[in-house]
Formats: structure tokens, C-alpha cells, sequence
């Protein structure tokens, strides 16, 4: 058709590229977002609730909320 | 045709509509809809029927070549036969448009016109806020919520300082 000639295009193999190239990425990703999740919100929140309850005085916080009047069965 | 032959010996399964038109074609008429269609899609590259139905003489010749070798027809003949079978070419299909552009503004326009709408909905028709919305009544609320100590883990309260009564930095 034209002068020039294009280069033949890459002809087999188009889907088990695509497979691989989604598979490895899907892959990495879910990996990935499993980390973040683990590190930024399961690991952090563990340790939010280890340093409250480590020195937790559960008489204490009942008095300081006594003390507020918040309560109807004692004042 | 032979198909239409091996049901009726089977006795009378599955028959494609078009075979059950052809066969009445003199009390049926089929309309344009009804035939087997031409479509551009990625998804079904041999379409069920060629781009031009009626062809021209030297067109009809050309079917004709395409019958002996094709290492004797010219790269125009070549293109010229793809032509017949296809209206546009993968590339050509597949091309980008500004659609795009349209679509948004389009859809950014009329919300827009919501936002107009829900302004004028606000000023008109609604009624006053309960007084649970009021500064000072949230401010109480809040309070409260901070005496009873809500959520002290890594909600409202682990927030507040307890020490030094203020919202920690």
C-alpha cells in the first residue's frame, strides 16, 4: 500500500503476556496493600491499645467520670 | 441447506431464524433488522456478513481474481478486497475521540444546575435546624462525650488532654 514498510507486529504470545504482566502486577499490589494494611492500620492500632491498658487504672477513670456527673445510679 | 436437511431427519430441533425466514420468504418479509448485521467491534473480528452487499462490476471481477492466486493480485487489489469485507480497520476503529471532553462537561453542567436547584431548595421549602445543631448545644454535647470519655483508645477522647484541658496538638 504505502512506500514504506512497517515493522510485523508481534504476532503470538499476546495473552499469555497479558496474563503475566496482570498476574506478577496483581500479585505485587495485593502484596503490597496487605503490608501497608498490616503495618499502618493492624500493628498500629495493636499497639494503641497495648500502651492504653498498660497502665490503666479502671477505678481511676471511674471516679474522674463520677466526678464529671455523667452518671444516674451514682453521683 | 444440508443442515436445514439433517434437522428435518432428526426431527425438527433447533433452526436458526434466518433458515425459518428463507424458507417463507413469500409470506414473510424480512426487514433490514432481522438479517444478519455488519458491526465494528474488538470483541468479534469476523463480522457475519461482508461490509458491501452489492457489489460494483469491476468489483464482482475482482471476487472473481481473488479466486485464482493470490500471489497475482497487486497490494492495491489486496486493500481494495479488505475493503469490500471491512468498513474500518482495527486502527481505525479503535481511534480516540474527545468524546470524553464532552461527556464530562456535559455531566459538570448539570450538576450545576443541581447545586442551583438544592441552593434554592435550602432558601425556599427546608424548615429551621433542630437546636441540636446549635454551637452551644454541640459544644455541650461534646463535653459530655469527652466526660464520658468516648471512643478513649483512638477515637474522640485519646484527642483530648485530660491534663491540661484542651485538644491535644
Amino acid at each position: 500500500m504505502a512506500p514504506e514498510v512497517l515493522p510485523k507486529p508481534q504476532m503470538r504470545g499476546l495473552l499469555a503476556r497479558r496474563l503475566r504482566f496482570h498476574m506478577v502486577t496483581g500479585f505485587v499490589l495485593s502484596l503490597g496493600v496487605a503490608a501497608l494494611y498490616k503495618v499502618g492500620v493492624a500493628d498500629k492500632r495493636k499497639k494503641a491499645y497495648a500502651d492504653f491498658y498498660r497502665n490503666y487504672d479502671a477505678m481511676k477513670d471511674f471516679e474522674e467520670m463520677r466526678k464529671a456527673g455523667i452518671f444516674q445510679s451514682v453521683k | 441447506m444440508l443442515a436445514t436437511r439433517v434437522f428435518s431427519l432428526v426431527g425438527k430441533r433447533a433452526i436458526s431464524t434466518s433458515v425459518c425466514v428463507r424458507a417463507h420468504e413469500s409470506v414473510v418479509k424480512s426487514e433490514d433488522f432481522m438479517l444478519p448485521a455488519y458491526v465494528d467491534r474488538r470483541d468479534y473480528p469476523l463480522p457475519d456478513v461482508a461490509h458491501v452487499k452489492h457489489l460494483s462490476a469491476s468489483q464482482k471481477a475482482l471476487k472473481e481474481k481473488e479466486k485464482a492466486s493470490w500471489s497475482s493480485l497487486s497490494m492495491d487489489e489486496k486493500v481494495e478486497l479488505y475493503r469490500i469485507k471491512f468498513k474500518e480497520s482495527f486502527a481505525e476503529m479503535n481511534r480516540r475521540s474527545n468524546e470524553w471532553k464532552t461527556v464530562v462537561g456535559t455531566a459538570m453542567f448539570f450538576i450545576g444546575i443541581t447545586a442551583l436547584v438544592i441552593m434554592w431548595e435550602k432558601l425556599y421549602v427546608y424548615g429551621p435546624l433542630p437546636q441540636t445543631f446549635d454551637k452551644e448545644w454541640v459544644a455541650m454535647q461534646t463535653k459530655r462525650m469527652l466526660d464520658m470519655k468516648v471512643n478513649p483508645i483512638q477515637g474522640l477522647a485519646s484527642k483530648w488532654d485530660y491534663e491540661k484541658n484542651e485538644w491535644k496538638k
